[in-house]
């Protein structure tokens, strides 16, 4: 396979690229929101929400990245984690302003 | 991606596992060996002897001491760090910080004069140990480059098993006679899947010690980005105090080290001076953690100036909180008796297998057929193989060694020894480039196990108090040379194994269709069938 490398048409490879950065970028940009959310709605004492949300972001990423690598088209990988994102940033959205003074 | 769910988890697990193998084979093996770090720093300070543990008197007369010192020597500064001696470490361990950015001063004294300790200049266990979570790189830098590689460890894990279409067969499978490639998958298989659990466990605990670093989110949205408020909130530390700008003298430190070591139980370990001089100064007792799996250490705080307790932690965390303790409590197995700590060892030397097959076999894998050409990085790939698997532990053993040559009283000495470690693991990722691949192995394993004997030899012939010289010498130093035999032992069993392999004759009669030449590299004509993905079936 790799001795093929040269072979690798440029479509794939970007292909693969373009993963990596959603993997990576996806993952954790999702992780991050979900670990801010999480923290200020999770029904217990601030400072529990807090390390609960941090204690699971980890395992929430790990999952986002296998996903990203699983989807059968870099399109829905795409749109699956955007609509993921959106909806937590929204919601994070409302709850800080509800929260603001 | 295309194919199946399990083709593209091992597409995955290979790139994943091949990108990061490297740095992740230097965090496992410094990682392993920080679990004797605390004997590593006592064989690498051979003045040092072992003494009763130190009462409540004694040590609040060390303290003043230390006191004087870091009011002479270090004024400006605006914490002390005052390490107190220990039974397997008695001295005076002093660190200041000035400002942030800048490294701490620090400096080692004799607790029963204050004066310097006549120790050598050597950063110990704790090179190793500070490797392992920032591989020598600026803190902040090396913290996240670990943290990027043990997540991508995280994936390759789950995508491993994922690719695993028999777990437990793979427990009792391996077919060491058979082709190379084939070996080496046994071989990554069994030491990945005996010490599954110990390797999740540890990936993930591993990235939960610096969680609140790479996941600061809740903490910016819950507490304004105000970690100190979130520690404090949890149970982990006292309430800092800011300094109120005032001069105040402060209280002496005697009495409040004799009143703290009266307060508990556990051993007093250390303690933080912060704002001396200010009318806010405050004294921070920080004890050695109980016995139990969480990672805790007992605190009490005392105002600088009036002497009084501020306030007092021990245990009493929530669920989430202790969570994240144990956690990290069960990543430094600071729990571990002789006996778990082994355990522990064995575990993560199981790991750094793993990893040390994973990238051995990626380049197994990769053997040009006859006739083809080699892709030109295949060649810095087994290159670096080598630089890392027999090179790696070659720089410890070199660091070792030079903890025992360079001059006692050389200038800068902890220092040269990085120097050492450093320009013996880059000399050893250099000569393998010149190298055929075979003679590279061969000659940078046995390279090891001369170094490992080496160590040995120069512990013995520096050291006057060794066992083996004097009777009633430390009996650490038998250990520790014991061990460094048996790793000489096993690389020099490994050396020789490359040297005199063969391949089995059964796969070389049945699949070469000519007579292959004895070659320095495992001939490709003789490995299975090639499919896309490495087979794990």
């Amino acid at each position: 396979m790799a001795s093929h490398v040269g072979t690798t048409p440029l479509k794939e490879r970007a292909a693969v690229a373009a993963r990596v950065v959603l993997a990576a970028g996806g993952g954790y940009g999702i992780a991050a929101l979900a670990t801010a959310l999480l923290s200020l709605t999770l029904p217990l004492p601030r400072s529990e929400a807090v390390a609960a949300a941090t204690l699971v972001s980890f395992a929430l990423m790990a999952g986002i990245v296998v996903l990203v690598f699983a989807m059968r088209t870099l399109l829905r990988a795409t749109v699956t984690l955007a609509a993921t994102a959106l909806a937590l940033a929204g919601g994070l959205w409302l709850v800080m302003r509800g929260i603001a003074p | 991606m295309k194919g199946s769910f399990r083709q593209s988890m091992a597409w995955l697990h290979m790139w994943s596992g091949l990108i990061v193998g490297w740095v992740l084979f230097a965090i496992f093996v410094t990682g392993t060996a920080s679990y004797y770090r605390a004997d590593i720093s006592r064989w690498m300070r051979p003045e040092l002897v072992r003494v009763e543990p130190t009462d409540g008197a004694g040590l609040a007369a060390s303290a003043e001491r230390a006191v004087t010192y870091l009011k002479e020597h270090a004024p400006k500064a605006r914490t002390w760090f005052i390490g107190l001696p220990q039974p397997d470490h008695p001295v005076l361990d002093l660190f200041w910080r000035t400002r942030p950015g800048e490294p701490p001063g620090h400096v080692t004294l004799d607790p029963k004069t204050g004066a310097e300790a006549a120790v050598r200049d050597t950063k110990g266990g704790d090179f190793l140990y500070r490797f392992h979570f920032e591989l020598h790189m600026p803190p902040l830098w090396g913290r996240w480059v670990v943290g990027i590689c043990a997540m991508i460890m995280l994936v390759a894990l789950i995508s491993g098993i994922v690719i695993h279409k028999r777990i437990f067969a793979d427990f009792f499978t391996f077919r060491r006679d058979k082709a190379p490639r084939r070996s080496f998958l046994d071989a990554h298989n069994v030491t990945g899947v005996l010490a599954l659990p110990f390797h999740l466990m540890i990936t993930y605990t591993g990235i939960i010690t610096l969680a609140t670093l790479y996941m600061p989110w809740g903490v910016t949205t819950a507490y304004k980005g105000d970690s100190q408020a979130f520690f404090v909130e949890a149970n982990w530390i006292t309430t800092p105090r800011k300094p109120a700008g005032r001069t105040a003298e402060m209280a002496p430190i005697g009495p409040i080290v004799e009143r703290a070591v009266a307060t508990w139980s556990e051993p007093l370990e250390r303690l933080t001076i912060s704002n001396h001089g200010d009318a806010n100064a405050t004294v921070v007792a920080v004890f050695e953690e109980p016995h139990g799996l969480s990672h805790e250490h007992p605190q009490i705080a005392f105002d600088g100036v009036s002497g009084e307790i501020l306030e007092t932690r021990n245990g009493g965390l929530k669920p989430a909180a202790k969570t994240f303790t144990t956690m990290t409590g069960l990543h430094e197995a600071h729990f571990a008796g002789p006996a778990l700590r082994i355990l522990f060892f064995l575990c993560g030397l199981m790991g750094c297998a793993m990893v040390a097959t994973g990238i051995v076999l990626w380049s197994l894998a990769r053997l040009p057929k006859p006739g083809e050409r080699s892709f030109p990085g295949l060649r810095l790939v087994q290159a670096l193989n080598v630089g890392s698997i027999a090179g790696l532990p070659a720089a410890v053993a070199v660091y070792f060694l030079a903890n025992r040559l360079l001059p006692v009283d050389l200038a800068g000495r902890e220092d040269w020894e990085i120097r050492a470690f450093f320009g013996a693991w880059i000399l050893a990722a250099l000569v393998p480039l010149a190298r055929p691949q075979r003679r590279a192995w061969c000659e940078g394993l046995a390279a090891v196990a001369v170094l490992c004997l080496a160590v040995v030899a120069a512990d013995i012939l520096t050291i006057p108090g060794h066992p083996l010289r004097a009777s009633g010498g430390d009996p650490l130093f038998l250990w520790f040379d014991g061990s460094m035999l048996v790793l000489a032992a096993l690389f020099a069993v490994a050396s020789r194994k490359v040297r005199r392999y063969e391949a089995p004759r059964r796969e070389r009669s049945a699949r070469s269709e000519r007579a292959p030449a004895p070659s320095s590299v495992p001939s490709p004509a003789r490995s299975p069938a090639r499919h896309t993905e490495p087979t794990h079936a």
